[in-house]
């Protein structure tokens, strides 16, 4: 029963983080903003219901896979939203209200 | 398990508002890096669906799809963002070649 509980809190936090995903993805300002929205929320969405499979099923293989993937995109998130995150500074998309620091724009820029 | 079903179920409707939100911001997104950035949403949100799915079936073998699912993501986000830098260098040599290293003083 409280197994359960857990469950279904885990399940509909996931779920919610989800949606909070991509609301911001879709209202958010500029591109870096949105960014934000999407790695931290998502991910985090993801994983609280990665961590519901593993509880459901708790048998050594399957969370085993589901710690993995949790990992995996713990990594990967990060990684992809630095690349893009310099390839739009760098290709000098429109910001929102963001204060450039001056000389930002050439230290960044491809040698 | 009838509690679990039906949390399930709400999951399902609230992650698929999701997809739906970023595939509204892949259509109008004004420029690349945005729809490059719903398209890495779009991926993580389909990892999650995945694995409501291994719930609510009772199958394992949705987690392999979202293991599988998450690798080729972030191989395309980053393949992507990488094709962004390449074509934003412009259209000298430098963008086709660009490990060799460029002197820019060779004036006599």
């Amino acid at each position: 029963m409280i197994v359960e509980f857990i469950l279904v809190g885990l399940v509909l936090l996931g779920g919610f983080f989800c949606f909070v995903a991509g609301l911001g993805v879709l209202r958010l300002p500029d591109v870096l903003i949105r960014m934000h929205a999407s790695t931290k929320a998502g991910t985090l969405g993801s994983g609280l219901i990665l961590a519901a499979v593993a509880v459901l099923f708790a048998d050594l293989a399957t969370v085993t896979r589901a710690v993995a993937t949790i990992v995996f995109l713990l990594i990967t998130a990060p990684v992809a939203a630095h690349m893009i995150g310099r390839a739009a500074f760098r290709s000098g998309v429109p910001m929102w209200k963001t204060k450039i620091e001056d000389g930002a724009q050439e230290a960044l820029k491809r040698r | 398990m009838e509690i679990l079903q039906t949390a399930v179920d709400i999951a399902f409707v609230i992650v698929m508002l999701g997809v739906l939100f970023a595939f509204i911001r892949l259509i109008k997104g004004p420029s690349l890096p945005d729809r490059i950035v719903a398209l890495d949403m779009m991926t993580v949100q389909i990892v999650a669906i995945c694995a409501l799915f291994a719930i609510s079936s009772g199958e394992t073998a949705f987690l392999d799809v979202a293991i599988v699912l998450a690798l080729v993501g972030f191989l395309a986000t980053v393949a992507l963002a990488r094709f962004v830098e390449r074509r934003e260098a412009g259209n000298d040599d430098r963008a086709l070649t660009p490990d060799l290293p460029q002197d820019e003083e060779t004036g006599p």
